[in-house]
C-alpha cells in the first residue's frame, strides 16, 4: 500500500507555516467554515462515522469521547490538546506542530465548536522549544487574521488557544496527569471515574485529544466521515503517522493507511534492516507496547491486528532491533526510563520499577542469580492492575514480554554473568 | 545565568509576562509552570528565593511551588552552566550508538554526566527520557536546539560552534 500525504504533505514546507498560504493552497479553514454551518451534534456524528481513533496511544474512538461531554453542566468546557509526546519511539506530533500548525489550529476550532468549548490549552512538552515557537507564531498570526479570538472567522463564536509548556515529566502525557499539571501541580494522575469529559480541568468537562487526532479533523469535515473511514480498515479510520526508528535504514515518520502490513512499513518504506542483518524484534507502539518477535510482527498496522498479535499499536512508535541486539541490555534501557518517570504516587509502580531496574543492573554487571528472572516476572505481574494510571503496566509489559520471548538470553546472563549476544559476537567467524 | 543571590525579584518586563499568563487560566495556581519558566529564564535556576517570589505572584503557599519544582526535571534547583546538554540514552538512541557519544562527551568535557565543566560553561547530562527525535538517533539537545545523527566528530564541531 502506498504512503499517504493527508496530513504529512507539508512536512519540510516552510510556506505552510503561513495561515494565508494554508488557506490558498490547502483549502485551509474550509473545514471550519463548513463546520460552522453544521450543528455540533452533526459534527460529532460525522467524526463517529469516520472511525477516527485517539492517536496518542489509547485508541479511544474520538467522536464517542466528544459525546461524553455533559450537555448542561453549566460549567465552561475545555479542550486540552495533548502535545506532550513523550512515549519513547514517538516523534510525529513534533512534525505537525513544526510544519503544519494551521491544520492543528483548524482542527482545534472545529473540535471546540463541536464540544462547545471557548478555551483550548495545548500542553506541549518542555523539551520541544522550537516546535513551541513555530506553533506560537502560528497562533499569533491566527489572532491577527481573526481566525482566533472574540469572533472566530467572523462568526459569533469566541475561542482562545493557549500553549502550556510542560517541564520534563513523562507522566504529564497521561491525560489526568496532564490536567493536574495544567492546574499548576505535580503531574500525579487522578483516579477515574470521573473521566475528564465530565470532570477535567478546573473541575469542568474537558476533552483531551492528541495533536495528530485533532489534525485529522479538518479533512474529515471537508471530505466526510465515510470517506475517512473507507481510507482505513475496519474500526480504524483514515491514515496515521507511524514513527519508525532503531535498526532500519531510513528511520523517519511515515503516513500509512490503517491496515498497512507492518513488514511493508519496515522493509519497503523504512528501507529494511541496517547492514543487511536479520530483524530480531519490534516494539510496535512506543516502548510501553509488548515486544514482538520478527515472526509475530508479520501483521497489519491496526489497533485490533496488533492486539491479536499480542501487543498494541499504541502511539505508532515502531522500534526495530536486529539480530545483534542484547535483549537484556535493551530491557534495562527501557526500564531505566520507567524507573525515572514513575511519579511515585502508587507503591507497586514506584517500588516495582526501581526493583526491576536494580535486578537488571545486577544481571548486566554479572552479579545476577538464576532466580532473578522469575522474580522479575513475578514482580511485573504484581505491577499490573494495581495502580492509578497505566504507567505501572507500561513498565511491566516490556519486562514480561522480553523475558517470555527471549528467555534464554536472560537465563544465560543470570547463569554465566555475561551477555549471550555479546558472547556470540566475540566468537570469530 | 546569574550567580546565586540572596534575593530575587522579577524584572518589570518579566512580571508583566507573568501577569499575562495569569489571565489565561481560571485559577492563579495554573500559571505555575509558565511563571516558573520565566523565573528560570531570568535567574538560571530556581532557588529558595525564586520559589518565594513565584509563590507571591501566584498567591499560593511556597510549598505548592516547591512541590512542583522538585517534581519536574527541567527546573534546575542549583546553578548550571551557560549551556546545557541533554544526551538521549533511550532505546532508539542506544540502538544507534548513544553509549559511544556519552563516553565521548565525558572525556571531552572532563566531567561525568550531571556535572558542569570546570569553567562553568557547560552542564551536561545523559538522560533516560526520549526527547522525541528517534528518527535522528543518536541525538542530544543543546539549549533550545536538537542535534541529530551524532558522531564524536560531529559533537566536537557542535561544541566548538555553539559553545565557543
Amino acid at each position: 500500500m502506498p504512503l499517504y500525504t493527508l496530513i504529512s504533505k507539508d512536512f519540510y514546507n516552510e510556506d505552510a507555516r503561513d495561515a494565508n498560504w494554508y488557506k490558498q493552497n490547502r483549502q485551509g479553514f474550509e473545514g471550519a467554515e463548513k463546520a460552522f454551518e453544521m450543528s455540533p451534534e452533526d459534527i460529532i456524528s460525522e467524526v463517529k462515522t469516520s472511525n477516527l481513533r485517539g492517536l496518542g496511544g489509547a485508541g479511544f474512538p474520538t467522536g464517542i469521547k466528544w459525546g461524553f461531554v455533559p450537555k448542561d453542566s453549566g460549567k465552561p468546557i475545555y479542550l486540552a490538546v495533548n502535545a506532550d509526546e513523550s512515549e519513547p519511539g514517538t516523534f510525529k506530533d513534533k512534525y505537525i506542530m513544526t510544519w503544519d500548525p494551521h491544520r492543528l489550529i483548524e482542527g482545534i476550532i472545529i473540535t471546540c465548536w463541536a464540544i462547545k468549548a471557548h478555551v483550548a490549552y495545548i500542553y506541549i512538552r518542555g523539551e520541544y522549544v522550537r516546535p513551541y515557537e513555530h506553533l506560537q507564531r502560528a497562533i499569533d498570526q491566527a489572532y491577527e487574521e481573526g481566525i482566533l479570538g472574540d469572533k472566530v472567522m467572523g462568526r459569533d463564536f469566541k475561542l482562545d488557544v493557549y500553549i502550556h509548556r510542560g517541564a520534563g515529566a513523562y507522566i504529564c502525557g497521561e491525560e489526568t496527569g496532564l490536567l493536574e499539571s495544567l492546574e499548576g501541580k505535580k503531574g500525579w494522575p487522578r483516579l477515574k471515574p470521573p473521566f475528564p469529559a465530565v470532570v477535567g480541568a478546573f473541575g469542568s468537562p474537558t476533552v483531551v485529544n492528541n495533536v495528530e487526532t485533532i489534525a485529522h479533523v479538518p479533512e474529515i469535515i471537508k471530505q466526510g466521515g465515510q470517506w475517512f473511514a473507507d481510507l482505513g480498515c475496519e474500526k480504524n479510520g483514515g491514515t496515521r503517522l507511524m514513527c519508525v526508528s532503531g535498526h532500519v535504514n531510513k528511520p523517519d515518520v511515515y503516513e500509512i493507511q490503517l491496515g498497512t502490513p507492518l513488514y511493508e512499513l519496515i522493509y519497503d518504506h523504512a528501507g529494511g534492516i541496517v547492514d543487511g542483518k536479520k530483524m530480531k524484534a519490534v516494539i510496535p507502539g512506543g516502548s510501553s507496547a509488548k515486544v514482538l518477535t520478527a515472526e509475530e510482527a508479520d501483521c497489519d498496522c491496526s489497533i485490533e491486528a496488533l492486539q491479536a498479535a499480542g501487543s498494541m499499536l499504541g502511539s505508532g512508535g515502531v522500534m526495530v532491533m536486529h539480530e545483534d541486539t542484547c535483549m537484556v541490555k535493551a530491557l534495562q534501557v527501557i526500564t531505566s526510563f520507567y524507573a525515572h518517570e514513575s511519579c511515585g504516587q502508587c507503591t507497586p509502580c514506584r517500588e516495582g520499577t526501581g526493583w526491576l531496574l536494580r535486578t537488571l543492573n545486577r544481571l548486566l554487571r554479572g552479579d545476577g542469580h538464576p532466580s532473578d528472572v522469575d522474580t522479575m516476572l513475578d514482580l511485573s505481574g504484581n505491577m499490573q492492575g494495581t495502580s492509578i494510571c497505566a504507567l505501572s503496566e507500561a513498565a511491566a509489559w516490556p519486562v514480561e514480554s522480553f523475558i517470555l520471548k527471549f528467555r534464554e538470553e536472560f537465563d544465560y546472563i543470570a547463569r554465566h554473568g555475561r551477555s549471550m549476544v555479546a558472547e556470540k559476537q566475540s566468537v570469530p567467524a | 545565568m546569574s550567580e546565586a543571590s540572596e534575593t530575587f525579584e522579577f524584572t518589570s518586563q518579566n512580571l508583566e509576562r507573568c501577569q499575562d499568563y495569569l489571565k489565561r487560566y481560571p485559577t492563579k495556581q495554573a500559571a505555575m509552570l509558565p511563571v516558573l519558566h520565566v523565573a528560570q529564564e531570568q535567574h538560571g535556576f530556581i532557588s529558595k528565593e525564586v520559589e518565594t517570589a513565584v509563590a507571591e505572584v501566584l498567591e499560593v503557599p511556597e510549598v505548592e511551588v516547591h512541590k512542583v519544582v522538585t517534581f519536574y526535571t527541567l527546573f534546575h534547583r542549583h546553578p548550571v552552566g551557560r549551556h546545557q546538554i541533554r544526551l538521549c540514552m533511550n532505546l532508539a538512541c542506544w540502538l544507534r550508538g548513544s553509549d559511544c557519544i556519552k563516553a565521548h562527551l565525558e572525556e571531552k568535557l572532563g566531567v561525568a554526566s550531571g556535572g558542569t565543566t570546570s569553567d562553568g560553561k557547560i552542564t551536561w547530562e545523559a538522560v533516560s527520557d526520549c526527547m522525541g527525535a528517534c528518527e535522528d538517533a543518536p541525538m542530544m539537545q543543546l539549549d533550545k536546539d536538537y542535534y541529530d545523527e551524532l558522531t564524536p566528530e560531529k559533537v566536537d564541531q557542535i561544541l566548538e560552534k555553539e559553545t565557543a
